[in-house]
């Protein structure tokens, strides 16, 4: 009454047709059989995949710049912006000849993302100053052991031969914001 | 004398044959039903749209480890099983599964054998179908088995009443008990069905219960009794079990359609074709398509409907079936007299 919501309920004897039963049940079978011809919702997994949204948040790549160069500076931002603190980092400092490698003059020497930990929700790639973490439509495959579900520089960061293409993520709200100024030194 | 043998030889185990082959696949035909039931696509990996899944699924019954529980009446325990699968291949016997076929002047019925009393016959292996089922679930020694048990003989012993009832109309109309004969009488449209509709509705519920089939499948109901009388059952005997609901299924279908639906008779055309042979053949054709249809309607009604309430079960049975099936008898004995056939 408080909410003036209630309703009466009619409890009222069912009619003839309705104790008869039958007409129920070919109703109902007269609905399951349409389901026979419907288009079928299963996807036959390995011939068929099911399509990814353009944005789809898989699994993480630490990317390199066009020289082969690793953008990331182990700034740390993007652990301290993990909300299931998945990511660990060391940085260390760029020796003399190492300039090919690393970009700046500070480096990840260890960058670590614990998948078992990891909730895909993308703020380390919005964190990252250096457009150097993305994620991608990549599925992280299922393991049998815990430990080797945390991903180490071997794994996340890609390799010149093999660069993975994180194009689709960079929707154009996302492009637009990053030709903010303050954020020119990030050209390629 | 020696052809006579060796014709019925041939018969009973192209029969004994046939009747499995369609229990494997209707295993398959389920599947595939409830998958597309349910917007599924069901078995499709085994062999061209998993074709060879009876296979795989009768080798993997048969690979699987066999227990026999310690508790267990060990005798009892294989027996159940035994008989189930025994009773459930015995009703194909008077089953007319075609016509006539005569090679080189002599002809050859198309039924293991004729038995004037073949609907006594067809009732009395029914019945003894729940010794299976009773036997197993008691020598199994566990709740859910004796439960399971104890629920088929009631559930049977109830439906058995009115689907003997239902018969007894059938056979005041047709006025014989062979079942030959009354497929005989189904000529072209004359089927059953027009004149003992009631009497069809009641038997193909009966039907339902009497094979543990949904909405009648309280002996075996997985969400409340495990798996009801078999639950203690493995590898191939289990197996079995389940292999005999589906000849049951089969078998009913049979006679649902010889009883009812015109048996071997085609309803059009027929006489076009004067190769008696043709005929005969085309028949069975024209049996096992109703046969079919019927073992869909099985499983269409299995994936449409919920289980009965046990209450609802017995009250269905000794409250509505029985009755009607007494009102249809007292309907087809009134009709009978008003258009002087009895007097």
């Amino acid at each position: 009454m408080l909410t003036n919501r209630s309703q009466t309920v009619a409890k009222k004897e069912m009619t003839l047709v309705e104790r008869l039963y039958l007409p129920a049940i070919l109703h109902g079978m007269k609905i399951t059989v349409s389901h026979f011809f419907k288009k079928k919702v299963t996807i036959n997994y390995p011939e068929e995949r099911r399509e990814f949204a353009k944005v789809y948040r898989g699994q993480h790549v630490l990317k390199r710049d066009d020289k082969g160069a690793e953008r990331c500076t182990a700034c740390g931002l993007c652990a301290v912006a993990c909300p299931a603190e998945a990511i660990t980092m060391v940085a260390s400092e760029r020796k003399k000849g190492e300039e090919n490698l690393y970009r700046e003059e500070k480096y990840a020497s260890v960058y670590e993302i614990n998948m078992l930990r990891c909730i895909f929700c993308g703020l380390c790639e919005d964190a990252c100053p250096k457009e150097a973490i993305f994620l991608t439509d990549r599925i992280v495959p299922s393991t049998f052991d815990r430990g080797s579900n945390i991903y180490g520089k071997d794994i996340l960061v890609e390799t010149m031969e093999k660069r993975i293409d994180i194009s689709p993520r960079q929707t154009k709200e996302v492009l637009d914001f990053k030709t903010h100024k303050e954020y020119a030194h990030n050209k390629l | 004398m020696l052809s006579f043998v060796i014709y019925k030889l041939i018969l009973v185990i192209v029969v004994f044959s046939v009747s499995l082959v369609v229990a494997m696949y209707s295993t398959y035909a389920e599947r595939k039903v409830a998958a597309f039931l349910q917007d599924r696509l069901g078995p499709n990996r085994a062999g061209p749209y998993g074709l060879l899944q009876p296979v795989a699924d009768g080798l993997k019954m048969f690979m699987k480890e066999e227990i026999i529980p310690d508790v267990s009446n060990k005798w009892l325990f294989i027996l159940g099983p035994c008989i189930a699968m025994l009773t459930a291949l015995m009703t194909g016997v008077v089953i007319p599964w075609g016509g006539v076929l005569s090679i080189k002047g002599h002809s050859f019925p198309m039924q293991i054998t004729d038995i004037n009393i073949g609907i006594l016959y067809l009732l009395g292996v029914v019945s003894m179908g729940v010794y299976g089922i009773m036997i197993g679930g008691w020598a199994s020694n566990n709740k859910y088995a004796l439960l399971g048990a104890i629920r088929a003989s009631s559930q049977m012993i109830s439906y058995e009443l009115a689907m003997g009832f239902a018969i007894i109309a059938l056979v005041m109309h047709t006025g014989t008990l062979s079942v030959r004969e009354i497929s005989e009488m189904q000529t072209g449209w004359h089927w059953n069905i027009i004149y003992q509709p009631l009497g069809f509705l009641i038997f193909i519920i009966c039907a339902f219960a009497e094979t543990n089939r949904a909405p009648f499948d309280l002996p075996e109901c997985e969400s409340e009794l495990v798996g009801g009388y078999h639950t203690e059952y493995s590898s191939m005997k289990l197996g079995f079990y389940l292999f005999a609901e589906y000849i049951n299924m089969f078998i009913s279908s049979a006679v649902i359609s010889t009883l009812y639906f015109g048996g071997y008779h085609i309803p059009f055309g027929a006489h076009f074709i004067h190769n008696a042979n043709v005929l005969a053949i085309l028949g069975s054709v024209f049996l096992f398509a109703k046969i079919f249809f019927f073992i869909f309607v099985f499983m269409w009604v299995r994936w449409t409907l919920p289980r009965f309430r046990y209450d609802q079960l017995m009250n269905l049975g000794w409250k509505i079936l029985i009755p009607l099936s007494l009102i249809n008898i007292a309907i087809t004995g009134t009709i009978m007299y008003l258009t002087g056939r009895i007097h």
